[in-house]
């Protein structure tokens, strides 16, 4: 084949960033055939976004195209006007958001915004629409597909939602989809069904897709060829499966590290518990459901306890009981052999300062107007008395430790990165000299370097300092490399607890099942494969979970 | 030369209001060294024309406008000034409060806050005042208290955006009391939304207190100020006097001045939001 | 929902009257010597005394006047004894005539160049908006007023200076003469609802589903009519009415400016007197105006969000 689907040539985009443009995309180029899917692999600020959307002929507000071509079928889509462009976006090229919630307009019913496209753009008329809405609605395997489209989008689940997308993403029968982050917002076991069903609706139609993703894993399942991107330039480019065995990049192989499995510790010292959780049964303000019901765990001094569980299963919750921000209404705490009280207010000085916290968002952790002198000095001066000099040389000590320039001290949190951010709250933590720390999905937030590097971090400062950590996390990856333990919570209970042996090697209770069958893998037959077993029951679904 | 440089850096409208704001502020500093005459001081006949002997002419009585417009900025600014600082003390402190104690503090502030702010302002004012009569301090309290209302709330949102953020719940984990809490994370992060609605609670005052002053019911004589000015030589403009306009177009020049400048302050910090 | 917000209006009005009447009693201290002044003799103030209730207990004299109240009784006025109810009745109608016109005018004109703006922001004539509309908010009513004067009735000599409506007027006869304040008011309240609906319009096309309309090709008309105004819809009432309410209070100034035969130049007149009665009776009105208007915004705009009519 001769001409190419889609060819951009030597993109160059540049942002507005505090009035001064500034390039975002580098000279890029990409070519895409006919019913194939390319992604787009990249950290934020790679660019990855905003290189993709251009396939639309759309920039965000702020950018602008600087030189180069978007070359749809030969036409040049830079040198196209506003009307004509229209006439090819959600016809020829269509987009599906990352929050299909926020996307879909809450004062229409699906089915309204699935027949939009389509009607304005004169292909089908009202009554074809809703037969073919119907049709793809069953293909991406979204319940009661005759009726569903009647609903507004409040009244439907984050993973339906994201499937109806890519059901209007199909509509008029497109030539390429862009998929922007399509499945980042949601759980992993929702993941795994919503990425299954994109892939199969888009292999059946024999529609060319971009699909752009921060993870590694998820495109590996998604795409033919990839491309690596890093602050707008292509590190790497290559066909899907060559490149996940045999990457040419330094960048893209530590990427393709990230999840490598650490090593099991060994040495299980069951008589050292510090602190003990007891029966605990808690929930919000009212004779609602409980939250939590009847949890017990066990946390051995030096140790690590990662609690994993989805969105709802109350593993943020046990934080919450824990450092008794809510008093839970039955059970309790037992800290170094004395029971905590179970309300902050009512707890002693020492109880707070032997258990600290560190939070997902370090944006929000750190009061902005503060400057890293003073958020780590106020433990210091608050816990252990400690002024002027003496304060001043223990930030620079703690500054050390974590592997911050001195300097930083006089810095305020806006002016750091967001791996610098997240060392900065460890470093606060630290300051108070805790017996235990309480990790609220410390590296959620972060790229996946950045992540790794704070878990190296977290660990050697265990190994230094004897600390205890409870992990709090949705991802396994996460677990498996720094936990001793593992508890997996599910809808506020505990379904199976025990060392991290005992847990990841079968068999498993069928929920953990899910959850670990549910985690991407690099292979890219991974994913063909889970649809299968499931299929054949072999593997455990959420719909056998539930039931 | 730093200030000179940022001011040159804003667009003509924010510099247009800062020149307004400054040119009023040094009146009003320095109104006995400035005006010509005293503020109660007769000193030609009635109506003395427009740019004649006397810049702006003389009023119904033959006062010196001149005078009387540069100690009015002086008694209004300084007057709305306490007014505005006092709704905001109490305005912003309870807001606090509110925020951080949650539970039936908040509860019983709020209504309270709901009821009193269903009262609408001018109606709320003249109620108190025809009760009281119109001592100052009568006319500060009241003023203060309508507009504190109005900040509590702005007061109490911006304080639960901030109270919901991990860094209070931090320092709530930390140990630290109320106090603290208010003082060193809520206060310093609440201080530029509360700033621009200074500026922009301060006109509404002024323009309260002229509309008072207009109906008869703000400062008393011998004190100028500029909404009396404007009620005592409303009847020349049926004779084609345009004396009452000029005080008038002072309290609009003044307002308009501050509405720029907290437009360009306000534009300036949610076009930093809208970035990151 | 709805019925939560009823009640806590009515709640409101309860306690604003007991605010208007207790809350007055305890600032103003004895009523009738502060209106008759020290002179007065003990046999008027005793008289006086008795028609305010003022020898009853606290809570029954606060029940009697809301029985009263809400009965149409509203007591006599104190300087001149006629029946408040039949002074407020012959004014109350002027009042809302001249807020009526000038909502009437206001309103669609407000709206329309709000959406325009919103829609060619940043264009020049965006721009002229939002100058004149800040000059609006910034400039008190009473200079509006006599610019308006000096221009309309002195300069041009087309317009009356003076609203001295009566009782035996026409329709096209109190139109003429209520221009100038209705023109007043205009002004004042459309340069506020014009700010707010441009900003109301502007925060919603900001929204992730528009820049998805925009990214499945949609024509800008049809985004802004399917897409963006259903969801504006309430904050759009909520602007429209309060500066409904707002308009009611402006009122009082502007009646004032044109010796208007309305609510407010009674009320303004009473506090001068001190005829608390009066102020009382006047002052429960506009509060009770205001706190409905704002309900019927609260309602309007739930009602106008779809995501409360299409509940599961």
């Amino acid at each position: 084949m001769s001409q190419k689907l889609l060819e951009v040539s030597d993109l160059l985009i540049e942002a507005d960033i505090d009035g001064v443009w500034k390039p975002i995309v580098n000279s890029l180029s990409m070519t895409l055939e006919r019913g194939e899917i390319i992604g787009l692999i990249g950290e934020s600020g790679a660019g990855k976004s905003t290189f993709g959307l251009t396939a639309l002929g759309y920039t965000k507000p702020g950018c602008r195209i600087v030189s180069g071509s978007i070359k749809l079928d030969g036409v040049d889509l830079t040198q196209m006007k506003e009307p004509q462009l229209r006439e090819i976006r959600g016809d020829r090229v269509t987009y599906v958001a990352q929050s299909a919630a926020a996307s879909f307009n809450p004062a229409h019913t699906l089915f309204e915004q699935f027949a939009e496209s389509a009607v304005q753009h004169g292909k089908m008329t009202m009554a074809e629409a809703r037969e073919r809405s119907v049709e793809l609605f069953r293909q991406l395997e979204l319940p009661d597909p005759e009726l569903i489209g009647e609903r507004y989008p409040h009244q439907v689940s984050g993973g339906q939602l994201q499937r109806a997308m890519t059901a209007m993403a199909l509509g008029c029968d497109p030539d390429i989809i862009v998929f922007d982050e399509p499945t980042t917002a949601l759980d992993v076991t929702t993941q795994i069904e919503v990425l299954g069903a994109i892939r199969e609706a888009v292999k059946a139609r024999n529609v060319a897709a971009i699909y752009i993703t921060h993870d590694l894993a998820v495109v590996a399942q998604m795409a033919d060829r990839i491309m690596v991107l890093r602050y707008g330039d292509l590190i790497e480019e290559g066909d899907a499966r060559s490149m996940l065995t045999n990457p040419q990049h330094e960048y893209t192989r530590r990427l393709l590290n990230v999840r490598a499995l650490r090593e099991t510790r060994k040495g299980h010292d069951e008589d050292n518990v510090q602190l003990s959780i007891e029966n605990i049964t808690a929930s919000y303000a009212g004779p609602k459901k409980n939250v939590l019901e009847d949890i017990n765990v066990n946390i051995v001094k030096g140790k690590t306890v990662a609690v994993v569980g989805e969105s709802g299963s109350g593993k943020s919750t046990l934080a919450r009981v824990i450092t008794g921000l809510l008093p839970p209404s039955h059970g309790k705490i037992i800290f170094n052999g004395t029971e905590l009280n179970p309300a902050l207010s009512m707890r002693s000085k020492k109880d707070l300062q032997s258990i600290q916290m560190i939070y997902q968002i370090a944006d929000i952790a750190m009061n902005p107007r503060h400057k890293i002198k003073k958020i780590i000095g106020r433990p210091l001066q608050f816990y252990l008395g400690l002024t002027g000099k003496q304060k001043d040389e223990r930030v620079l000590e703690l500054l050390r430790l974590i592997e911050i320039p001195e300097e930083f001290a006089e810095r305020y949190p806006g002016q750091l990165s967001g791996g610098e951010k997240q060392r900065i709250c460890i470093a606060r933590a630290l300051a108070a000299e805790p017996e235990l720390i309480i990790c609220d999905e410390v590296t959620s937030a972060l790229d996946q370097l950045v992540a790794k590097g704070i878990l190296d971090l977290l660990l050697n400062l265990q190994k230094e300092l004897g600390v205890s950590y409870l992990f709090i996390t949705h991802d396994l990856a996460t677990v498996k490399s720094i936990a001793d333990e593992i508890v997996v919570m599910y809808q506020g209970k505990v379904v199976e607890q025990g060392s991290k042996v005992d847990i990841l090697t079968p068999p498993h209770a069928p929920y953990t099942e899910l959850l670990l069958s549910s985690v991407p893998e690099m292979d890219p037959d991974w994913l063909t494969n889970l649809v299968g077993k499931r299929k054949r029951g072999e593997s455990p679904t959420s719909e056998s979970i539930t039931t | 030369m730093g200030l000179l440089k940022l001011f040159w850096s804003l667009n003509w409208g924010a510099r247009l209001g800062y020149v307004i704001v400054i040119f009023f502020a040094i009146c009003a500093l320095f109104a006995p060294w400035i005006a010509p005459y005293g503020q109660s001081q007769i000193v030609g006949d009635v109506w003395e024309p427009l740019f004649g002997e006397f810049v702006f002419g003389t009023d119904q009585i033959g006062r010196d406008m001149l005078s009387m417009l540069i100690y009015g900025a002086r008694n209004m600014i300084g007057l709305a000034l306490l007014t505005t600082g006092c709704a905001f003390g109490l305005g912003a402190l309870l807001g606090f409060l509110a925020a951080t104690m949650r539970g039936w503090v908040d509860q019983v502030l709020s209504r309270f806050v709901d009821m009193i702010i269903s009262i609408p302002t001018l109606i709320f004012a003249l109620i108190v005042l025809s009760a009281t009569g119109t001592a100052i301090p009568w006319l500060i309290t009241v003023i203060a208290i309508t507009y504190a209302m109005p900040v509590f709330r702005i007061a109490r949102a911006v304080a639960m955006d901030i109270e919901v953020m991990d860094y209070v719940e931090a320092a709530r984990l930390r140990g630290e009391g109320l106090w603290w809490i208010m003082r060193e994370e809520i206060l310093p992060n609440a201080m530029t939304p509360l700033a621009a609605e200074f500026g922009l609670r301060f006109c509404f005052v002024f323009l309260l207190i002229s509309g008072l002053s207009f109906l008869g019911l703000g400062l008393q004589p011998p004190l100028a100020d500029w909404g009396a000015m404007v009620r005592g030589n409303a009847d020349g403009i049926a004779w084609g006097y345009l004396h009452p306009l000029v005080p008038a177009a002072c309290i609009a020049l003044l307002t308009i001045g501050i509405n720029l400048v907290v437009d360009t302050a306000v534009q300036k910090a949610s076009g930093l939001r809208d970035d990151q | 929902m709805l019925l939560k917000r009823l009640v806590l209006g009515i709640l409101t009005l309860v306690a604003i009257s007991l605010l208007i009447t207790l809350g007055v009693e305890a600032l103003s201290g004895d009523v009738c010597t502060a209106m008759m002044g020290q002179m007065a003799s003990a046999a008027k103030v005793a008289a006086c005394h008795s028609q305010l209730n003022l020898n009853l207990p606290m809570h029954e004299r606060y029940l009697t006047w809301l029985w009263n109240f809400m009965q149409g009784d509203l007591g006599n006025a104190l300087t001149n004894h006629r029946s408040i109810a039949s002074l407020i009745g012959n004014r109350i109608g002027n009042t809302f005539f001249l807020a009526g016109l000038a909502a009437l005018v206001a309103v669609p004109l407000a709206l329309t160049l709000g959406v325009i703006a919103a829609l060619y922001r940043n264009s020049f004539f965006d721009r002229a908006i939002s100058i004149v509309t800040l000059s609006g908010i910034s400039v008190p009513d009473f200079f509006i007023a006599y610019i308006l004067m000096a221009i309309f009735a002195v300069w041009l000599g087309v317009l009356p200076a003076i609203s001295n409506l009566d009782q035996s007027m026409d329709l096209w006869d109190r139109i003429y003469i209520s221009a100038l304040p209705v023109l007043t008011l205009t002004v004042a309240v459309s340069a506020h609802m014009m700010r707010m609906t441009r900003a109301a319009i502007v925060s919603l096309l900001a929204s992730p589903y528009i820049e998805m309309a925009k990214l499945k090709g949609i024509r800008p008309s049809r985004i802004i009519i399917k897409h963006a105004l259903p969801n504006a819809l309430s904050p759009i009432i909520q602007v429209v009415m309060l500066n409904l309410a707002w308009l009611v209070v402006g009122v009082v100034i502007v009646e004032v400016v044109f010796v208007y035969p309305g609510l407010g130049a009674l009320m303004i007149d009473a506090v001068f007197l001190r005829d608390m009665p009066v102020v009382q009776a006047t002052a429960m009105v506009f509060a009770s105006v205001y706190v409905i208007l704002n309900l019927l915004a609260d309602i309007l705009s739930m009602l106008s969000n779809p995501r409360l009519r299409h509940r599961n």
